[in-house]
């Protein structure tokens, strides 16, 4: 297993006090709060931050692993030394709210799993009733997704009571049909497959947390769907019927006469097909085309002699 | 669970028009009525319905509740806190993909 330097993690110098740590702590506790953050693998951040608080914050396990000396970096391959725990005792100086099914297997080989012999009441109280737990996870899927209904495979992890009596960890494939309709924020909830139950006990449900894919056509907000569509001048000058593409398939959209940049044309129905179906909006970006030849010189040539136009008339004088 | 069992599994979507009396969003949030109660107050979560036994709270409440709860446990918050924070982080999520797509509104000129 590899080695794993806490202080580094919590970007801490060995010699930090304990209100140094703690403040450590909170901070990036807060910055990679699965809840907070949207940067990829904050939540493996904030585990990893948890487990470092774990021991650094209880000085009987900050001496023990201080112990182990300095001599080590991270990831480097370690086995704890022999008797590398003796004469220390290890009260359990209260657990933090951090999980700890989800601790190293480097914490699991020094503190072991889930506590210490005096107890470990602080974080997870585990209720034996006979439900199992309803768990939770994030799915990312793509706007298409919402309109035709698809199928997602997710891989979710979980501890399972292994042969020798320890909890493993284990990955489960699940193929998941996502609904019509869905918007991103929104939960599916999957009965029966969340933590299994205690004798008799009805497993848990899991619940899905539906996030888009970024779309390299469409913006998402809420069940409204926005299209930039890019037009030519005369196009929004004069009216056109143009072919524009929408999730549900292209469709010949009219163009009024005398529109303008940033003018929105709503497709009424044609947004997100939850229950009450969103919207989408068509937003036209006027583009002018570069004069190359001397023909399109002399049409734009044309155009000016042919306005009396001033693109700056609200800058004042 | 099997593994290597690979059927396709279909759930049902907790949208704004679904509807969960008081005793399903307890079990859909592992918490105790009173927990429930608590956020009712905090105005974390407002139920359809006047008597509570006719309470009926809309889907999206799971999630709302599930991330008060872990801000409020992960961070040290109280409730009235993790009530805000949770109040903002929506805010921020709105703004952050409403200026994603002005962005790319801008950016297409």
């Amino acid at each position: 297993m590899e080695y794993k330097d806490y202080y580094q993690i919590l970007g801490l110098e060995r010699d930090a006090s304990q209100d140094e740590i703690k403040r450590a702590y909170r901070k990036l506790a807060r910055k990679y709060h699965p809840d907070i953050s949207k940067e990829a693998g904050a939540e493996d951040r904030f585990k990893e931050v948890g487990e470092a608080y774990e021991v650094l914050k209880d000085p009987e396990k900050r001496a023990a692993y201080d112990q182990l000396g300095s001599g080590y970096h991270a990831g480097q391959e370690f086995r704890p030394p022999p008797n590398w725990d003796e004469g220390f005792e290890f009260h359990g100086g209260g657990y933090t709210a951090a999980d700890p099914e989800v601790f190293s297997d480097f914490f699991e080989s020094l503190f072991g799993r889930g506590g210490f012999s005096h107890g470990f009441g602080g974080a997870r109280q585990r209720h034996y009733h006979a439900h199992g737990e309803n768990t939770y996870a994030k799915i990312a899927v793509d706007l298409e997704d919402s309109y035709h209904g698809g199928t997602r495979q997710i891989a979710l992890k979980h501890s399972e009571l292994g042969p020798d009596g320890r909890p493993q960890l284990k990955e489960r494939k699940l193929n998941v049909k996502i609904p019509k309709g869905v918007t991103e924020g929104q939960q599916i909830r999957l009965a029966g497959q969340g933590e299994p139950g205690f004798g008799e006990g009805k497993p848990g449900d899991l619940y899905l947390e539906i996030a888009f894919n970024p779309h390299p056509l469409y913006s998402v907000e809420g069940t409204t769907v926005y299209l930039n569509l890019p037009v030519a001048p005369w196009e929004a000058a004069l009216g056109a019927k143009v072919k524009v593409p929408t999730p549900e398939g292209a469709i010949n959209l009219t163009i009024p006469a005398d529109s303008g940049n940033g003018s929105r044309l709503r497709l009424k129905g044609r947004g997100i097909p939850a229950k009450t179906p969103g919207d989408m909006f068509v937003v036209l970006q006027v583009v002018a085309p570069p004069a190359g030849t001397e023909a399109e010189k002399e049409a734009y040539r044309a155009f000016s002699q042919a306005f009396t136009f001033d693109p700056r008339s609200g800058l004042g004088s | 669970m099997k593994p290597g069992q690979r059927e396709e599994i279909s759930g049902a979507i907790l949208d704004e028009e679904s509807e969960l009396t008081l005793g399903e969003l307890c079990r859909a949030c592992d918490i105790a009525a009173e927990e429930v109660l608590a956020l009712v107050e905090e105005g974390v979560i407002e139920p359809r319905g006047r008597s509570r036994t006719r309470w009926r709270f809309s889907g999206i409440c799971v999630r709302k509740v599930r991330r008060v709860y872990s801000l409020e446990r992960d961070l040290g918050l109280n409730l009235a806190g993790a009530a805000l924070a949770l109040e903002l982080l929506e805010e921020v999520e709105r703004l952050q993909a409403r200026l994603a797509r002005l962005e790319r509104e801008r950016g297409r000129r």
